[in-house]
């Protein structure tokens, strides 16, 4: 039954599924990529992302770029003593043999100048640009406003 | 040149004073805590005056008989207010009808651009429970001081963003300050923390 409910999810959301693959660059193995639907193109949109190095070298996320955005850049949430501000992170450390995840409340790109609404259902590509590895292209899940990951149907639960 | 509009209510440190201290009020209930001073006040003894998001003004002792929850946010933040409304969304939910005995509010730290009608169209995602709160900056500073909340806005380089405090207040329903459920709060302990609120009012 659960394998059925699968393949169903599977066969009709199979757009939005492209970005729950997992995408090898060298050592790095991105996966989740996801962003929230937004409201017009006036508001920030933020874009979170899993990163695994298997790895022995340490690497780093340097950048992102997409042409959804005009301004995209690294932040990290950050909460001290119950206020929350989200200062600009440089560069994300990827250690080796590790993972490192962009999620909310944590380190997040940070989606400046929209250049096109983020439909929920579709899809955009970022381009992420490491270190030592280099640069790679995933594509991103636009999910619902109220999503908290990326929903991919292997992870949870 | 960086020009900061700094809010702070109390010294410095508020924030996590009294989130301490808000845990040690709601865990030894009726008695009155030495540093009570750094808890929010009791919502009937706040005095501001806000526009909800169907531009209705609203002032605290309306809310006096329902407990509450309130949350300082902004529709322009990308990370923290989302996924704190989510989070409230998903309490809600996890409540049922219960959670139709609350006040629920998100106060907005930004009235420069969440007008009533951006707040409508923001909370449209969100569980219809949530009303969203905006109104001149005089009046919402004057609620974070009555709440001992703290913001901030920060230039960058184009626009601006806002610090703020990013707890979820909670009060009873005769409007003594019941706690704070931290950012990053676990599930369950949250739904603990409201659930105690609703058991008491009923």
């Amino acid at each position: 039954m659960k394998y059925l409910l699968t393949a169903l999810l599977l066969s009709l959301s199979a757009t939005p599924l492209l970005a729950c693959e997992t995408v090898q660059l060298g050592s790095l193995e991105i996966s989740e990529a996801w962003s929230r639907a937004s409201i017009g193109m006036a508001r920030p949109g933020a874009f979170y992302v899993t990163i695994r190095n298997t790895g022995a070298t340490d690497d780093a996320l340097a950048g992102i770029a997409t042409p959804v955005s005009g301004k995209p850049m690294l932040h990290e949430t950050v909460v001290k003593d119950g206020v929350a501000s989200m200062p600009h992170a440089p560069a994300i450390p990827v250690p080796a043999d590790s993972t490192v995840q962009l999620e909310p409340g944590g380190y997040h790109g940070m989606l400046m100048g929209l250049t096109q609404v983020l439909k929920e259902g579709e899809t955009f590509p970022v381009t992420l640009t490491f270190r030592e590895a280099g640069d790679v292209t995933v594509p991103v899940a636009i999910r619902g406003m109220g999503a908290k990951d990326a929903g991919c149907v292997d992870k949870k639960d | 040149m960086r020009r900061r509009t700094l809010l702070v209510a109390g010294a410095s440190g508020v924030g996590a004073l009294a989130f301490t201290l808000g845990l040690g009020w709601w865990q030894s209930r009726d008695s009155l805590q030495p540093g009570s001073a750094l808890l929010p006040l009791p919502i009937g003894k706040m005095s501001f005056t806000l526009t909800n998001h169907h531009g209705v003004t609203v002032t605290p002792s309306e809310w006096i008989g329902r407990p509450t929850m309130v949350f300082f946010g902004f529709t322009w933040c990308p990370d923290v207010c989302p996924t704190t409304l989510s989070d409230i969304s998903l309490w809600l939910q996890d409540l049922g009808p219960d959670a139709d005995l609350m006040n629920i509010f998100l106060v907005s730290v930004d009235p420069e651009r969440d007008t009533p009608q951006v707040l409508a169209d923001y909370l449209s995602n969100f569980d219809p429970r949530i009303t969203g709160l905006t109104g001149s900056l005089a009046e919402i500073k004057r609620a974070a001081e009555e709440f001992r909340a703290t913001f901030e806005k920060v230039p960058r380089e184009d626009d601006y963003t806002m610090d703020h405090t990013a707890g979820v207040f909670l009060f009873r329903a005769d409007g003594r300050f019941g706690g704070i459920i931290d950012y990053h709060e676990d599930r369950h302990v949250a739904l603990l923390k409201i659930q105690r609120l609703l058991k008491a009012a009923s």
